[in-house]
């Protein structure tokens, strides 16, 4: 099993390298030899992120709770991970860091490996979404503890029910590279499987930003699958409840794809190759090949579909790899990414701000997307207001492959990306239209990928690829339109909120004093009433229900979609009874305050994941993502009202109806907005109709940005 | 816009219109409005037949249609009831009372008296009555009058109270009631050559030890800042009914003209009544800004405000002639202004030896 991941090309050697039977190599090895572990590692304490006291401390949490959330999700168990940071003795700058994981264990055999030996890891070819893809791996804080502590780093595990905890000391012989055994013994542990690393070591233990609260903090929202325990070395507690028990999709290892390779790779492959011929070679060994491209591709090489793998000349690799980029070639499939979700990236933001109580949350997840060869997605979420700071800046939350990035947070892409963009147009300050910009809001950016660009072996800051950072600003945008209506909507109804009082207090008073001062009867309002409107007035309310499973009342739930979609998923129905238990009840109040009858089409969009139950008035049209209805003429001054039953989401993951109105001039409606999207399904046009929104924003920012910097050159061009 | 006051006892009738009108309103689905004159420095006209200031034709709509509008009309139900009430009652109250007593009227509460206040001179340019009639009286008395008149004023006991203003009053003069009309005072006899209305205690105080009343002949009437409507009607009264003239002796500030106006050609606030409070013929004697000048007399900057105001007054149609342009505009070009008091600089008597009677002489009134 895996229990540290070394990324491709990320520069380090591995042992079977080092062996490799070449004769230079040899020679290499043996130079290599002449130095020790520990030199190399006092050398690259920067590289492995242990380059000062504070980030040894976060460093060493998270190569440790990786490591955890790996060993679970390998094994499919919604992971349990607890960390404590204790004072060694009474030492205020030497802790002891212990991580505890659910996982499936490790058999006592590979214990010293793994946690023993710099530079061991398993699948360091897998083309896939991975967390370790930073510092060095669980033996490199072992080693740091022993250099900085002289003490030994001590783990437990226990590989399933039946089986005693093996425990035992680590000891790194750093002349050696090899680990050592020591005070080994067996005990017992309650839960059936599970490992503790234990080590202690150099830090400083500090509060904020970038501290270890805030490195778990970070990981919870990202992995709302995990629960996370966390023991503070003054004994505060802290728990990271998890928010949702779905396990995250696992991630299929791809073959490499054509755009991303280089020369060196292809020869290893070519090398290794099982196929006689180069055009099953090709159509194997490397994604998105079809028999087609590698026609082009061996056309555009010059090279003949016969050809053995094995006896290809550097030049014909060369003249390969060239073609490889003259060629069209699909996208490499998607399905080795994982990302959170946007329902998930809303949970996870919801219940670790929920201290701010905030008051508009909203995710966004772009389709996948390719750098050089590479399949990657983005994921943004924004979290407004409530008690967050109204003047200072935006707080960003980094994340690269479900791993916070707390450090170099200005030299990265995620970063440049905000910048870039003229907040002021969606409602938030920003001096100059450039920057960071201010506001009571929490971005939030994740980038997932089987190779995230980082800009350089500390990785904790992703490189500016054009291709990533304008998908990241496509998301950004897009939950920022989001953010904008939310506030127009709020600004909006706090006036007509106005209107409300003066006809349900103020006008009632107005009439009862006018009539008992002329003792005659109070007369009716409810046409005085519409003239001061003069509006639709639609108001949505959201509550959850819980649901008591296997209860008869489900067979009255029967999903109408049902009746109206061939194509549901044919679990649908049991989702309505066994998922998460919450019922989301919307209703929606339809007040007809206009001197004349009113009859129009309602939208309602709801999310791809919910089941629709319960709906009343009965639906004109449902699809996937939304639910029409087609209202009968509301009498003037009177009320419709709408109630639709959710199923299939959690507890406050949806709370807020995005509602349109159709066949009704949008200027006397209150509450939702115009229809624009025609009859077509609402992921076409709605959709469709955004993304134009969203490239017009794009011009328009990169216009005044081009005007900016051609106003500067000329400026410079006078100069000279 | 010609208003004349409604002939007395119609108050009780005028409230209940105004009930009637909303009524009307709300019951034929209408949205209830109110209107009544713009209360602004844009809409006061001349009144050729009183010569004073009075409300143009432009009209404010109080309505329902918004929050604040409704409100507005929730408090003057309120205000006309009550009011309407402590006449049946013949029961009287200040503004500041009435402030307190709209505490229990729920919605209709006031946030601040002076939006109470106000309110009560919105009452009076509906209605055409006047505030006296509601029973509301202001806090403050009516100021100070030492001078060669005898009154008879009618005391609570309805006892009639003959006083003369120099020998039947201390050093501090007559206190001027807050009702002035006949049935409470009337004007017996008056023997003096004009009158002064001076704009701050101080100098009415040093006029009086100096015994400017005996040594000019003069009626002292102390303002006490921006006049009540009291001493207003007063000064106006005395002019009319004796047919002496009037001068008005303030600081030299654009406050202090504003006071000018309001004495002889009516205030914004109460053009609606015009007629009966601004004495026309009365005349500004000074401190003006060509005083400060010629007097050498010590000074103060003006501040902000000052300046502020004295550009308001150059497109007030009250100061749209020659004499007040000049005299504002030299002030706004100087910088500068100077209290009545400033005259001490050459000694407690100048001003009644020196200045006083070079003014009034310069004016033609003595």
């Amino acid at each position: 099993m895996r229990r540290r991941d070394l990324t491709a090309g990320c520069g380090l050697l591995t042992e079977e390298d080092a062996m490799a039977p070449t004769p230079i190599a040899e020679q290499l090895a043996k130079n290599q030899k002449e130095i020790s572990v520990a030199e190399f590692f006092e050398r690259n304490k920067h590289v492995l992120g242990f380059d000062s006291p504070t980030r040894a401390l976060i460093t060493g949490v998270k190569e440790a709770v990786d490591n955890a959330l790996d060993a679970c999700e390998e094994a499919q168990v919604l992971p349990e991970v607890n960390v404590s940071l204790a004072y060694l003795g009474d030492s205020r700058e030497e802790f002891v860091l212990s991580v505890e994981d659910n996982g499936p264990g490790i058999v006592k055999r590979q214990i010293p490996s793994i946690f023993g030996k710099l530079l061991y890891g398993s699948r360091f070819h897998a083309i896939r979404q991975s967390r370790g893809q930073q510092g060095i791996g669980i033996s490199a804080a072992v080693l740091y503890g022993q250099l900085t502590t002289g003490q030994h780093a001590k783990v437990s595990s226990k590989i399933g029910d039946g089986h005693p905890v093996y425990s035992c000391d680590i000891f790194i012989d750093t002349k050696k590279n090899y680990p050592e055994i020591m005070n080994e013994s067996l005990d017992h542990w309650e839960k059936p499987s599970g490992t503790r690393i234990t080590v202690p070591m150099l830090g400083r233990y500090v509060k904020g930003r970038q501290s270890v609260y805030e490195y778990l903090r970070g990981t919870a929202i990202v992995n709302p699958h995990a629960r996370i325990t966390y023991t503070e070395p003054d004994g505060t507690h802290h728990v990271f409840e998890r928010a949702s028990d779905v396990m995250p999709r696992e991630c299929v290892e791809i073959k490499p794809h054509p755009h991303g390779v280089e020369v060196g790779t292809v020869i290893k492959m070519t090398k290794g190759a099982n196929n006689r011929y180069l055009s099953g070679f090709l159509q194997t060994e490397f994604s998105s090949m079809g028999s087609r491209t590698v026609t082009d591709v061996l056309k555009a090489a010059g090279l003949n579909k016969s050809d053995n793998p094995r006896e290809m000349t550097l030049q014909q690799i060369r003249s390969l790899v060239e073609a490889f980029k003259k060629v069209k070639i699909m996208a490499p499939p998607t399905d080795c990414l994982s990302p959170i979700g946007e329902t998930l990236v809303k949970r996870g933001l919801k219940k670790e701000t929920e201290e701010i109580s905030p008051e508009f949350i909203i995710s966004c997840m772009r389709q996948p997307a390719v750098h050089s060869g590479s399949p990657f997605q983005i994921e943004v979420g924004m979290v407004y207001g409530g008690s967050l700071p109204r003047d200072g800046q935006v707080r960003i939350l980094r994340f690269a492959n479900r791993v916070p990035l707390i450090y170099q947070q200005g030299g990265c892409a995620l970063t440049h990306s905000i910048e870039q963009i003229d907040w002021r147009r969606y409602g938030l300050d920003q001096r100059g239209g450039k920057g960071i910009p201010n506001g009571p809001a929490i971005f939030l950016v994740h980038i997932a990928s089987t190779n995230i660009p980082f800009t350089n072996e500390s990785k904790e800051a992703v490189a500016d690829i054009p291709d990533v950072v304008g998908e990241i600003k496509l998301a950004l945008r897009d939950c920022a339109r989001r953010l904008q209506q939310h506030l127009k909507k709020k600004e909006k109804r706090a006036k007509t909120k106005q209107k409300f009082e003066l006809i349900t207090k103020v006008l009632p008073e107005i009439a009862s004093k006018s009539a008992g001062m002329l003792g005659k009867p109070v007369p009716n309002l409810d046409h005085v009433i519409t003239k001061i409107m003069d509006i639709v007035w639609i108001d949505d309310e959201i509550r959850y229900e819980k649901v008591q499973k296997a209860q008869p009342v489900e067979e009255e739930r029967k999903p109408v979609r049902q009746m109206t979609f061939d194509e549901l998923p044919e679990d649908a129905a049991d989702a309505v009874v066994s998922s998460s238990g919450w019922i989301t009840v919307s209703s929606i109040k339809v007040q007809n305050y206009t001197q004349k009858p009113q009859g129009f089409t309602i939208h309602a969009l709801i999310p791809p994941e919910a089941t629709l139950g319960r709906a009343e008035p009965v639906p004109s049209k449902v699809t996937p993502k939304k639910i029409s209805w087609e209202l009968p003429e509301i009498p003037s001054a009177k009320t419709l009202t709408i109630v639709f039953e959710l199923a299939g989401l959690g507890k406050g993951d949806f709370d807020e109806n995005e509602i349109y109105t159709e066949g009704i001039n949008p200027l006397c409606v209150i509450g939702a907005d115009n229809w624009e999207g025609g009859d077509t399904d609402v992921e076409v046009s709605v959709l469709g109709h955004q993304e134009e929104e969203i490239a017009k924003e794009e011009l328009e920012d990169d216009l005044e940005r081009a005007s900016e910097k051609g106003s500067k050159e000329k400026a410079t061009g006078g100069d000279e | 816009m010609v208003t004349k006051a409604v002939p007395k006892g119609d108050a009780v009738k005028r409230m209940g219109d105004i009930a009637s009108k909303i009524y009307h309103d709300l019951a034929s689905s209408e949205i209830p409005t109110l209107s009544l004159p713009a209360r602004t420095k844009s809409n006061i006209e001349f009144n050729e037949m009183y010569r004073v200031w009075k409300y143009g034709n432009a009209t404010t709509t109080r309505s329902a249609k918004s929050l604040d509008g409704a409100y507005m009309l929730l408090r003057t139900m309120h205000m006309a009831d009550f009011i309407k009430s402590m006449i049946d009652q013949k029961k009287s109250s200040t503004l500041r009372e009435m402030y307190y007593i709209s505490e229990g009227w729920g919605l209709a509460k006031f946030g601040a008296q002076q939006e109470s206040d106000s309110l009560a001179e919105d009452l009076e340019i509906m209605t055409l009555c006047m505030r006296e009639e509601f029973k509301l009286r202001p806090e403050e008395d009516g100021a100070r009058v030492i001078g060669n008149l005898t009154l008879e004023e009618r005391t609570r006991k309805g006892d009639i109270m003959k006083i003369h203003c120099q020998e039947d009053v201390g050093d501090a003069g007559y206190s001027i009631p807050y009702n002035v009309e006949p049935e409470k005072l009337k004007i017996k006899s008056v023997d003096a050559d004009f009158i002064l209305a001076i704009e701050t205690g101080g100098m009415f105080d040093r006029l009086a030890e100096n015994g400017f009343d005996e040594s000019h002949r003069s009626v002292l009437v102390h303002l006490k800042g921006q006049p009540a409507r009291s001493t207003r009607r007063f000064i106006k009264r005395l002019n009319e009914e004796s047919g002496l003239p009037v001068v008005v002796f303030t600081d030299g500030d654009p406050w202090s003209f504003r006071i000018f106006a309001s004495v002889a050609y009516g205030a914004i606030k109460t053009a609606h009544i015009s007629e009966y409070l601004a004495t026309p013929a009365a005349q500004f004697l000074g401190i003006t800004p060509s005083d400060i000048v010629n007097y050498d007399l010590p000074t103060d900057k003006l501040t902000d405000q000052d300046t502020r105001a004295l550009q308001a007054e150059l497109t007030d149609p009250r100061f749209a002639d020659e004499f007040w342009r000049g005299e504002i505009e030299l002030q706004l070009k100087m910088k500068k202004k100077s209290e009545q008091q400033a005259l001490a600089k050459y000694g407690l008597d100048y001003v009644t030896d020196h200045y006083l009677p070079e003014k009034l002489a310069e004016m033609g009134v003595i």
